[in-house]
């Protein structure tokens, strides 16, 4: 092969780099850009230039490129597709050769793709808007330690949601008076209470003192109730080495769920602590605290869908989804598209819900989705016609806001379940049916009633900022 | 500021439907017609109170694999109540396709309130 010959100097990425007839293969990362690029940049070019610039290329030249075979390792711009509504973006769609990436390492596929190549002056603006792992990658990827079916099995739940609770206020509590909400949230009937994300071992409760309290309350609860209880302790550490001291301490006291944020500490820290969560026989519960910086601004950035499967494949058990209901962004059918992408096996292209490939993630275990923020039991008919039984709802201000307290706040929130979940398996409505058969429930439950009654007009109705394209035409 | 009612003292309970009424024969039926409607398998469970933590309660006979009527569903679950009086009962469904249940419930408490 030793025709070409070197020529110095600067040439256009899309001579090399745009491939419009190229059929990707079954093997080949798939990935889709949405672009604004500069003006002047014909949509080829940019589309070429973000290929070269997220693979093998350089802005010029270079003799080195001689000493391989180029045609076999670069990214390939193979199609473009204007944003529907749009005059100024488009999609590059852009496959990568399975080479071009370590085994297992969401680490080095983020760095390849959403690296340097964001701050490229060619383009204006650059959004990763979907990934295609190909099953031979998903392959190497431990993904989730558990699993849905696992944390089921482990934790004796079925048929139904989980319910959980964030302990308020996020700051400043002592570990005794910790444990002390947490016990009555899961005396009153909660699956799950969880540390907020900002609790890591502050001045006013060190993460020792925290997990020695909130296990007690865990344990009073269980054998109270006779129902398995878990409390996210949050392992979240300022290194690697802090973050597994924690998580060795948590398994020692007995837990059977720890937590991790996944972004701000990064993805080697997650995949480590989901490697040793598996080794552990430990469930590992996801915070996505940085998300929205990532993720909300509809022309540049990663979209949470693509957040959401370097997650599975990193590992995690519970991940939070958003609500479509609360007080956080998170349009209806995007969020189902991202529901679909933690749960089911195989997703295919979807885009009135923003999918646009096809996944297959082999036998790799599902994520259970988690909605939490601004949830009341008036929204639990609405939450259970969206998600199902395979996700984890959690009601911070809608447990601990309860006017009697935590444990009747938990109470209403488990009966106000339960009923949605008898109604839904009687062929019920429950979404346009929600009001009378939570009231029908209230009647045997005054814990209910009164819940009923603190949040009735509460609504959350701003128009989300990042819709999907196709809501946008 | 409306009047504080204490919680009482926590109860034992029993995981799906627990926080619910004592079900009635009619809510029963439904749930059961649920479960034959997904596809799932009957099966019945027993313990003694005391051993009810243990993933692993006595099985009652096998499965009721592809059973279709809820009259049979809810003669075996009777039958192994009087079988097995002071016991908790419960009713769950196979799913193979998860390879988990889709659904377990109390039907008898052994301290039925």
């Amino acid at each position: 092969m030793a025709e070409k010959t070197y020529q110095a100097g600067v040439k256009d990425y899309r001579k090399t780099y745009w491939t419009p007839n190229y059929v990707p293969l079954d093997t080949d990362l798939l990935a889709v850009f949405k672009i604004v690029a500069q003006a002047g940049v014909p949509r080829e070019e940019a589309a070429a230039a973000v290929a070269a610039e997220s693979s093998t290329g350089t802005w010029t030249t270079v003799w080195t490129d001689l000493l391989t075979d180029l045609d076999y390792y670069k990214g390939r711009a193979y199609r473009i597709e204007s944003v529907p509504g749009d005059n100024n973006a488009f999609y590059a769609f852009i496959a990568y050769p399975l080479d071009l990436f370590e085994e297992g390492s969401v680490v080095n596929v983020l760095t390849s793709l959403v690296g340097n190549v964001f701050g490229f002056k060619a383009v204006r603006s650059l959004r990763l808007e979907d990934l295609r792992f190909p099953l031979a990658y998903v392959k190497t990827c431990g993904g989730p330690p558990n699993g849905i079916q696992m944390e089921r099995d482990r934790l004796n739940k079925y048929g139904r949601a989980l319910l959980g609770c964030t302990i308020k206020p996020k700051l400043g509590l002592s570990a005794k008076n910790y444990g002390r909400a947490v016990y009555e949230c899961l005396r009153g009937g909660l699956d799950f209470t969880k540390d907020d994300e900002n609790i890591n071992s502050q001045p006013f409760m060190r993460w020792q003192h925290r997990f020695e309290f909130v296990m007690e309350a865990v344990r009073k609860a269980e054998a109270e109730t006779g129902e398995r209880k878990g409390h996210y302790l949050n392992c979240t550490a300022p290194t690697p080495e802090e973050m597994y001291k924690r998580a060795e301490f948590a398994k020692s006291l007995g837990s059977p769920i720890i937590m991790h944020d996944y972004l701000t500490a990064g993805f080697t820290a997650n995949t480590g602590l989901a490697n040793w969560c598996r080794e552990n026989g430990m469930l590992l519960h996801i915070h996505r605290a940085m998300h929205a910086v990532l993720d909300r601004n509809p022309y540049h950035g990663i979209h949470f869908r693509v957040l959401t499967k370097c997650l599975r494949l990193s590992g995690g058990d519970h991940l939070h989804s958003g609500t479509v209901v609360g007080k956080l962004e998170g349009d209806r059918e995007a969020t189902l598209g991202w529901v679909d992408l933690m749960r089911e096996s195989f997703i295919p292209e979807n885009r009135s819900r923003g999918i646009f490939f096809d996944q297959d993630w082999g036998s790799m275990p599902g994520v259970m989705p988690v909605a939490s923020g601004g949830i009341h039991v008036w929204h639990m008919p609405a939450l259970t016609a969206i998600f199902g039984d395979d996700a984890c709802f959690q009601f911070g201000g809608g447990t601990l806001g309860h006017p009697w307290g935590n444990a009747a706040g938990a109470h209403a929130n488990r009966v106000a379940l339960e009923a949605c979940v008898e109604a839904r398996n009687q062929g019920r409505q429950v979404e346009r049916e929600g009001r009378e058969i939570l009231t029908e429930a209230a009647q045997h439950s005054p814990e209910l009633r009164i819940a009923m009654e603190t949040w009735k007009e509460i609504k959350f109705e701003f128009d989300v900022v990042d819709k999907l394209d196709t809501a946008r035409a | 500021m409306s009047e504080t009612i204490a919680y009482p003292a926590t109860q034992r309970r029993g995981e799906t439907f627990s926080y619910l009424p004592a079900m009635t024969p009619d809510r029963l039926r439904k749930q059961i017609a649920y479960m034959i409607a997904q596809g799932w398998n009957p099966a019945i469970e027993h313990t003694e109170p005391e051993k009810s933590f243990s993933s692993f309660w006595y099985l009652w006979k096998l499965p009721f694999f592809g059973e279709r009527s809820i009259e049979k569903i809810l003669a075996e679950l009777e039958a192994c109540h009087r079988a097995n009086p002071g016991q908790h009962v419960r009713l769950l469904a196979y799913d193979n396709y998860s390879q988990s249940q889709g659904t377990a419930f109390i039907v008898y408490r052994a301290d039925q309130r």
